[in-house]
């Protein structure tokens, strides 16, 4: 071939050296080329977002300190304070308003001392002050997020623009809350319902200082304002239903769990029908979530709290999650079963007996998986010396159900570890019950045998039915006499009206069988 | 088999098909799921509805993978319980399924409902469809008062004045309902409850829902009852919108939240079609310019994708763009957002047609270069995507300076999904640039994309060069392009030397039996003999391929002895495809072959089928 033919390829392998063969030919560019491409890109604010249409700030001017002000002037400078903390700062203009910045921020941060080392500043009128600076700052309609696809198991985090405000604003607002003084009976008629709605809605910022105070700040809420508790949680149901059944997008999850966590805690006993429903409906659901990794273990906990609380939920619990056991992704098998053995720590011996048999059934599918992660997972249940005692005891149930699988993989497994482990395990099961044991070991390969055949038994059923359908329709009349006339014990009462829908029965399989033929 | 017995005529009582529904394996009991309708043919209609439909409403406790199965199958099951007569018996387990948690299975199990609510007499429908609709509505978790949103609409047409305002009144409830989920799922189906509501109706009730929902505390129901308004706003009369759709619109416009704006400017086409030219030109007009210039990136991509305002009024139109909308898409032009730039560059050269030669290169042309000249290839890539409007126009010269850096740019871009696009308007490019302009700085590239890295790109060259011969002819092609392809036979990469018999094979019908016969045969039969066997059977494809173009004394004298050479040859494949070759055009006695002891056996099988099928 000559150079003559092909000429554009020399120059343009020079210029393009740069770029690397594989880059050139996979065209998916690595997580961390793409990372670096957008290093800038990770601070946002849609309240202080570059708009032309938004009025210019005006300046603020620092006013003199609070300290130095005689107590009968405190009062009024502390109120014209919040008013100026009022003013809003486009954060992503780096150049402006640097002097009003300061200004700003030195304030919110007098405010802070002021708040917490002062005793008999909170007087009824500074309540709907404070309340309209913070949420005049913090309430925002969050942006969208600068990544569309985030993952935040490995992106960086989009961070809030104006933090250096915000952050003295959470701090300010917590102090007044834990201030001694703090009256909820006055604050009740402005932190109200809407105001903790809003505060919700910030969960699901990406900035994971923020959700940490907001954390702190639910949590304040919650314990000082007793009327609003019930509402509380209520919208954190909805957050989570939200959550699971149709965005499966919340930054918020693991912070909201945490908090729900003690609230569970707390709950009074005997538990009331709402807080049952909360755990079946909306935590045990909660495990299906794509991005279970992230909260599963503030889940795990709120989880195993309920049952510590009430022991009879053990068993809707346990079965809800065999319910959504998960089917192809092996790392929340394992999350799955790192809780199946915190709920086992806990179990009541009597509750155990309930649920043994369908969940051995799925340890014995765990213990044999390829995934040696999830095998192994399973496996160390043996060394749980608890479990051990409760295996122990009901060893004339269980044995059975895990002998077929770990003798199988004995033999078939191929990681040498789950080997290992398996000799390990079959040797204390054999240790537990000799005689029940051999008569396993024995029966093994019948049973292996009596599967299979059901298993033909089986296809050779659905094969029938298929042809049934393709019969003719004479001979699916004639097979329904028969049924009818066989199994008639079962539905005597049906055979005076047989007769009559035989027509439209044919009618219908020369319907189906047409359409069968058409495609 | 169980209980059953009786030889070929076997017997399938219930018990044992519904064993295979309960059956502990997941998959198995969803392989019975879907096959529900052979097993209800299997039991007759009667007891379909006598035995398994109870069973199924009974026993609805599984996977949702299964439920969904359900769900689905239920739907199309009425002739399998005995008709239309019958169909209501299909309501139970529908309802049980239209309560479930998971998402996916409500839905298609409303769907089902609705599909058999047309299946409904209007006696049955009141009987027994709406008091179905009316549980749903009033149940006590969420999820049945989300499904019975979406069933109003398809019994209210059908039934009696009095079912009907208490439809209404439902609705109107679940509008205001406690829960998001369910105001959301109210929300969404308002649009579709209005169309099926008389006028007055929806004067007085849908109208303050729609002002209700759309000043939602939750932005996620504000944003479903913009698509609303658009619906209700087609609906009404046009001196009512004024005062019923229009101030709850503009506030949408101007929503603190960005998803309700997005949702503006996402609709904002439908949203013009709906309420007219006047209501557009007069309150829209400034609306959109806002959303244009709105903080988030989001929305003005959203907005950017509609600036051609195709349902602005004709005599107004140009003057409109030129005005309000042209200094907006100027800002746009150099935005700080790649995905804006590139929703802006997909239809700023429809612009053109619309305003004009003299405007296009007064106004609109130093935005296209600039466009061209932008760091992101994808907004190059929707600007030389859009040509053809332009050429329309003002004709492409005017652009080609900048075009051509452009093109080589992305040309060479490291992301070959960038190159094949560019690769894709290459014929649209050469028809509008000319074959001069194209020989002269376009043809070296399309070559170089034939010894690419990536397959795709390769075989999308040779794609392309074929439609290049299609618009410049065989006698350009004879000239331009075959010698370079036919060149690459000698090429030490066996990649390469493939590529030349796939532009073979693409070429061959377009450029004619003189030049196939005289240029590109023999270089063909020549690669016979190469060391790598994908090549050679690469050959024996391409001979197949181009035979239909060769004359028969060609093919006697030449093609034939050398597939009878690939024939028996030591690989599999070329021998196989040797044959597939030889078969397919009919150029020898068969038979001979087929017992031939180097015969693999897949070759036999092809010959088979090949027999089987040919009359």
């Amino acid at each position: 071939m000559s150079s003559r033919a092909l000429p554009p390829n020399a120059a343009p392998a020079l210029e393009m050296s740069a770029i690397s063969a594989s880059e050139k030919v996979d065209g998916f560019t690595r997580k961390s080329v793409r990372k670096a491409q957008r290093q800038r890109g990770c601070q946002g604010s849609s309240q202080f977002a570059a708009s032309s249409s938004r009025p210019a700030a005006p300046e603020i001017s620092a006013l003199p300190q609070l300290k130095d002000a005689s107590s009968t002037e405190q009062h009024e400078l502390f109120m014209q304070k919040l008013q100026q903390c009022c003013v809003m700062f486009d954060f992503y203009d780096t150049v402006t308003d640097l002097k009003s910045k300061e200004t700003k921020r030195a304030t919110l941060s007098e405010l802070v001392d002021y708040v917490s080392t002062n005793r008999g500043v909170l007087v009824e009128p500074v309540y709907p002050e404070i309340t309209t600076m913070v949420s005049t700052n913090i309430f925002r309609t969050l942006p969208p997020s600068e990544n569309p696809d985030f993952d935040p198991e490995e992106d960086e985090p989009t961070l809030e623009a104006s933090w250096p405000h915000m952050q003295l604003v959470y701090e300010f607002f917590l102090r007044f809350l834990e201030n001694p003084d703090f009256q909820p009976s006055t604050a009740k008629r402005y932190i109200d319902q809407k105001f903790v709605l809003q505060l919700l809605e910030l969960f699901d910022t990406e900035d994971p200082r923020e959700r940490e105070f907001i954390k702190t700040v639910l949590h304040r809420i919650y314990g000082k304002f007793l009327g609003l508790r019930a509402f509380v949680r209520k919208q954190i149901n909805n957050i989570f239903l939200r959550y699971i059944y149709e965005t499966e997008h919340f930054n918020g999850v693991a912070e909201l769990l945490e908090i729900l966590g003690s609230i569970i805690n707390g709950f009074a006993l005997p538990l009331k029908a709402e807080h049952k429903q909360f755990l079946m409906k909306i935590l045990i659901p909660m495990h299906t979530a794509k991005g279970l990794a992230l909260f599963h273990a503030q889940l795990a906990y709120c989880v195993v709290q309920f049952i510590e609380k009430d022991p009879t939920l053990t068993e809707v619990v346990v079965r809800g999650l065999l319910k959504f056991w998960p089917k192809t992704c092996s790392q929340k098998e394992v999350m799955f079963l790192g809780e199946i053995e915190e709920i086992l720590d806990v179990i009541e011996p009597t509750q155990f007996k309930k649920i043994q048999e369908p969940l051995f059934k799925q340890i014995s599918k765990c213990v044999s998986s390829p995934h040696f992660q999830v095998a192994e997972r399973a496996l160390y249940y043996w060394n749980n010396e608890y479990i051990l005692s409760l295996i122990e005891e009901n060893n004339a149930k269980i044995l059975p159900i895990m002998f077929g699988n770990l003798y199988r993989i004995s033999k078939e497994h191929w990681n040498p570890t789950i080997v290992a482990l398996v000799y390990n395990v079959l040797k204390t099961l054999m240790e537990m019950n000799s005689k029940l044991f051999d008569e396993l070991t024995a029966s093994y390969k019948c049973d292996r045998q009596r599967e299979k055949k059901k298993e033909q038994e089986r296809e050779e059923l659905w094969r029938k039915l298929d042809e049934l359908r393709l019969q003719e329709t004479s001979a699916i009349q004639n097979n329904r006499h028969e049924i009818q006339f066989t199994y008639s014990n079962n539905n005597n009462n049906n055979n005076n009206l047989h007769d009559k829908d035989e027509n439209p029965a044919a009618a219908i399989t020369d319907r189906i069988e047409s359409n069968t033929w058409a495609k | 088999m169980g209980t059953g017995t009786g030889g070929d005529d076997s017997l399938y009582p219930i018990a044992v098909l519904i064993d295979e529904l309960r059956n502990e394996d997941v998959q198995l009991r969803l392989n019975s799921i879907k096959k529900l309708s052979t097993i209800a043919l299997a039991l007759g209609v009667e007891r379909t509805r006598t035995e398994l439909l109870p069973f199924l409403t009974d026993t609805i406790y599984d996977e949702d993978e299964v439920l969904l199965a359900l769900a689905e199958q239920l739907g199309s099951f009425t002739v399998l319980v005995g008709g239309p007569e019958f169909v209501h018996c299909l309501l139970p387990p529908l309802e049980s399924l239209a309560t479930v948690e998971e998402t996916v299975v409500r839905d298609k199990a409303v769907e089902s409902l609705r599909k058999i609510s047309q299946e409904h007499s209007p006696v049955d429908l009141e009987v027994h469809f709406v008091p179905l609709v009316k549980r749903l509505a009033s149940g006590d978790w969420f999820t049945s008062r989300t499904s019975a949103c979406g069933l109003f609409g398809v019994c209210y047409p059908r039934v009696s004045s009095t079912v009907k305002a208490e439809i209404r009144q439902h609705f109107r409830t679940l509008c205001s309902d406690d829960t998001p989920m369910v105001r959301r799922a109210a929300s969404s189906k308002l649009g579709e409850f209005a169309k099926v509501l008389e006028l007055d109706y929806v004067k007085s009730d849908i109208i303050p829902l729609f002002t209700a929902l759309a000043s939602d505390e939750q932005d996620s129901v504000r944003l479903l009852a913009v698509e609303a308004g658009v619906s209700i706003a087609a609906l009404l009369p046009q001196e009512d919108l004024e005062d019923l759709v229009m101030p709850t619109l503009r506030q949408a416009a101007e929503d603190k939240s960005w998803r309700v704006r997005y949702m503006v400017a996402d609709k904002f086409s439908e949203l013009q079609k709906a309420v007219g030219p006047e209501i557009t030109k007069n309150d829209l007009v400034p609306a959109f310019q806002n959303l244009l210039k709105d903080c988030e990136a989001e929305v003005r991509t959203a907005a950017a994708n509609k600036v051609k305002g195709e349902v602005l009024p004709e005599d107004s139109r140009e003057t409109i763009i030129m005005t309000h909308i042209l200094p907006c898409v100027k800002e746009l032009v150099s935005d700080t957002n790649q995905h804006v730039k590139s929703a802006l560059a997909s239809v700023i050269m429809g612009l053109s047609t619309i305003l004009g030669k003299d405007n296009t290169v007064e106004h609109l042309l130093p935005l296209f270069l600039v466009q061209l000249k932008d760091e992101y290839p994808e907004v190059r890539l929707n600007i030389i995507s859009n040509l053809d409007c332009v050429n329309e126009v003002i004709g492409i010269r005017q652009l080609s300076q900048s075009l051509l850096p452009a093109i080589v740019e992305l040309a060479e871009d490291a992301k070959w999904r960038v190159r094949l696009a560019i690769i894709e308007y290459m014929p649209l490019l050469a028809g509008q640039l000319g074959v001069e302009f194209f020989d002269e700085k376009l043809n070296s590239l399309c070559m170089a994309w034939l010894i690419d890295h990536v397959y795709a790109i390769r075989e999308a060259a040779t794609c392309n060069l074929m439609k290049l011969v299609e618009k410049f002819g065989a006698e350009w092609a004879q000239n331009t392009i075959v010698p370079k392809v036919l060149g690459m036979a000698n090429d030490s990469n066996y990649l390469h030397r493939m590529t030349t018999l796939f532009c073979i094979n693409a070429l061959s019908e377009v450029c004619g039996q003189e030049i196939t016969t005289k240029h590109m045969l023999p270089v063909v039969l020549k690669m016979s003999t190469d060391q790598v066997a994908n090549v050679r059977f690469n050959v024996a494809r391409c001979l197949q391929k181009i035979g239909p173009v060769l004359d028969s004394s060609a093919l006697q004298a030449e093609v034939k002895p050398v597939l009878e050479k690939l024939a028996t040859d030591q690989d599999m494949d070329v021998k196989y495809f040797a044959l597939e070759a030889i078969s397919g055009m009919y150029l020898f006695n068969l038979p001979t072959y087929i017992f031939s002891e180097t015969f693999s056996f897949s070759s036999i099988l092809f010959f088979f089928f090949s027999f089987s099928l040919s009359p």
